[in-house]
């Protein structure tokens, strides 16, 4: 099975992707992370105004079958979290780069993105 | 451990499965998802590889005596072609393993079979024996976990999808099958064992084919097949006990009363357990598998624990999940008696965070 990995994308090896935004960064999981978990039923992030850590656990994704945490793949200030997530987390499995995103960070070192996986590497560290 | 493997394994792969360790057996877990294979089973039919449960038959002149000397039903009240649930209980009424007994029709050889839970079937075999030299009764035991592949046809649609599956002239006695009820079935051409058993809460058959032709026989069927991952949720909506979970005689010894399975025991019938079991009965128990709802967000999970509104701890999570029919969060633990009416309310220890729960009756689902 081959699993969407965008070009825009960067990525933690814990399967979650950063995509640069206007001024902030957009975070969620990957298509393959969401195939793994099955069904997701339940989302858990942070409040907009939280920091987070680059490499840190900010929440918890949770399918009929598994718990995962969930982490970072920048740091800085959540400036916007995807309130659709508390009423349709399914929107995680059908549109994981999409309307499944989970948080807008403001992001404290741009550099930062150089420290995650190219969508090459991501794609070779999931065949 | 080294994973005992369903005859169909490479089936399913090529079907998209992902696997899993089930009591030491590699099965499926999930073929497209939980939530699709869930509504497939309630709304319509699905099919699953239960090949992982045990197979042992009993036969010869003591044979119905062997087997009501080991498990709590009432097997003498079993006509041919008839089969029952069952518990096999330890001496201090502790149990063991949940089972079918089925009294098998008379054209197959052997004259009673058993299903214990996966990876149960060595154990089971020995307990068996071993109980059968003891008291000097004349019966064969033999272990046919692996000559048989096993399948449950489960869902409102899954007698019609039998029928189109088994030999014309045997369809008129598929529909006439009642609950619980076994008869022998060509099935694609298959000699099977059919019975109008399963562990859904939805009406359906499980089929019992020698496992060298289980191919024939699953190929008969063009519906949804349904990884354990769709049991689980399936079974646990209607309350049914998981082995290892909501029982388990090592870590969580629990008796019939206890489980909420009071009704698999028969005092009136002699049993190891039985006298045990009897003053369990009489004097009542402290603890019983009691089934609630998360209120707050949130995935109840086995293992969490459950306090009362003072934050003391009452109990732990056996089974939990969201439901996908009811599309709430439900969980099974052992909670004291006087939590036993729905509606009582009660916390769920969720990743160290309190989340209010509400007792619920069960089965979560009513069918």
């Amino acid at each position: 099975m081959s699993f969407e990995i965008p070009e825009d994308c960067r990525f933690l090896d814990s399967h979650e992707w950063a995509r640069r935004e206007d001024g902030t960064v957009r975070v969620g999981i990957s298509d393959f992370a969401q195939d793994e978990l099955g069904d997701v039923v339940f989302v858990e992030l942070p409040a907009e105004g939280d920091q987070v850590t680059q490499g840190e656990e900010f929440g918890v994704v949770e399918s009929i079958k598994a718990v995962s945490d969930l982490y970072s793949p920048v740091s800085g200030t959540v400036v916007a979290v995807n309130d659709d997530l508390v009423d349709a987390p399914e929107l995680v499995n059908e549109d994981p780069y999409g309307d499944g995103w989970m948080l807008d960070v403001e992001i404290d070192d741009e550099s930062e993105l150089d420290d995650l996986l190219s969508p090459e590497a991501y794609d070779d560290q999931i065949a | 451990m080294t994973g005992r493997t369903p005859p169909l394994q490479a089936v399913h792969e090529d079907a998209g499965a992902s696997f899993t360790d089930f009591g030491g057996w590699e099965m499926p877990v999930e073929f497209d998802s939980i939530r699709t294979e869930h509504a497939a089973v309630r709304e319509s039919v699905g099919i699953f590889d239960v090949s992982h449960m045990g197979e042992i038959e009993v036969t010869g002149p003591d044979a119905r005596e062997l087997m009501q000397r080991l498990t709590t039903n009432d097997v003498p009240a079993l006509d041919s072609g008839e089969a029952q649930y069952a518990m096999i209980t330890d001496e201090d009424g502790i149990i063991l393993d949940d089972t079918v007994v089925y009294n098998l029709p008379p054209e197959h050889d052997a004259d009673y079979l058993f299903i214990p839970n996966a990876g149960h079937d060595g154990q089971m075999y020995d307990r068996w024996v071993d109980h059968r030299d003891e008291w000097g009764l004349d019966a064969e035991v033999s272990n046919r976990t692996d000559d048989y592949a096993m399948f449950a046809l489960q869902g409102p649609d899954a007698e019609e999808r039998l029928l189109d599956a088994v030999a014309e002239d045997q369809r008129t006695t598929i529909c006439g099958l009642n609950r619980f009820g076994v008869v022998p079935a060509t099935v694609g051409g298959v000699d099977c064992l059919v019975a109008r058993t399963g562990y859904t809460g939805e009406d359906g058959f499980e089929l019992i084919a020698p496992a060298d032709e289980a191919d024939t026989v699953w190929e008969q069927f063009d519906c949804q097949p349904c990884g354990l991952g769709a049991r689980d949720t399936l079974r646990i909506e209607m309350g049914f006990l998981l082995s290892g979970q909501d029982f388990d005689p090592e870590d969580d010894p629990r008796n019939p009363y206890e489980a909420g399975v009071g009704f698999t025991v028969k005092l009136d019938t002699e049993f190891v357990g039985r006298d045990a079991l009897e003053r369990v009965d009489a004097e009542g128990v402290a603890e019983r598998l009691t089934g609630f709802r998360l209120v707050d967000r949130g995935v109840p999970r086995q293992g969490y624990t459950v306090r009362d509104l003072d934050g003391e701890a009452i109990g732990t999570v056996t089974s939990g999940t969201m439901s996908p029919t009811l599309e709430k969060p439900i969980g099974l633990a052992y909670l004291p008696v006087e939590y036993r009416s729905p509606g009582v309310n009660v916390q769920v220890m969720v990743r160290g965070e309190p989340k209010k729960a509400q007792t619920q009756a069960l089965p979560f689902l009513d069918r």
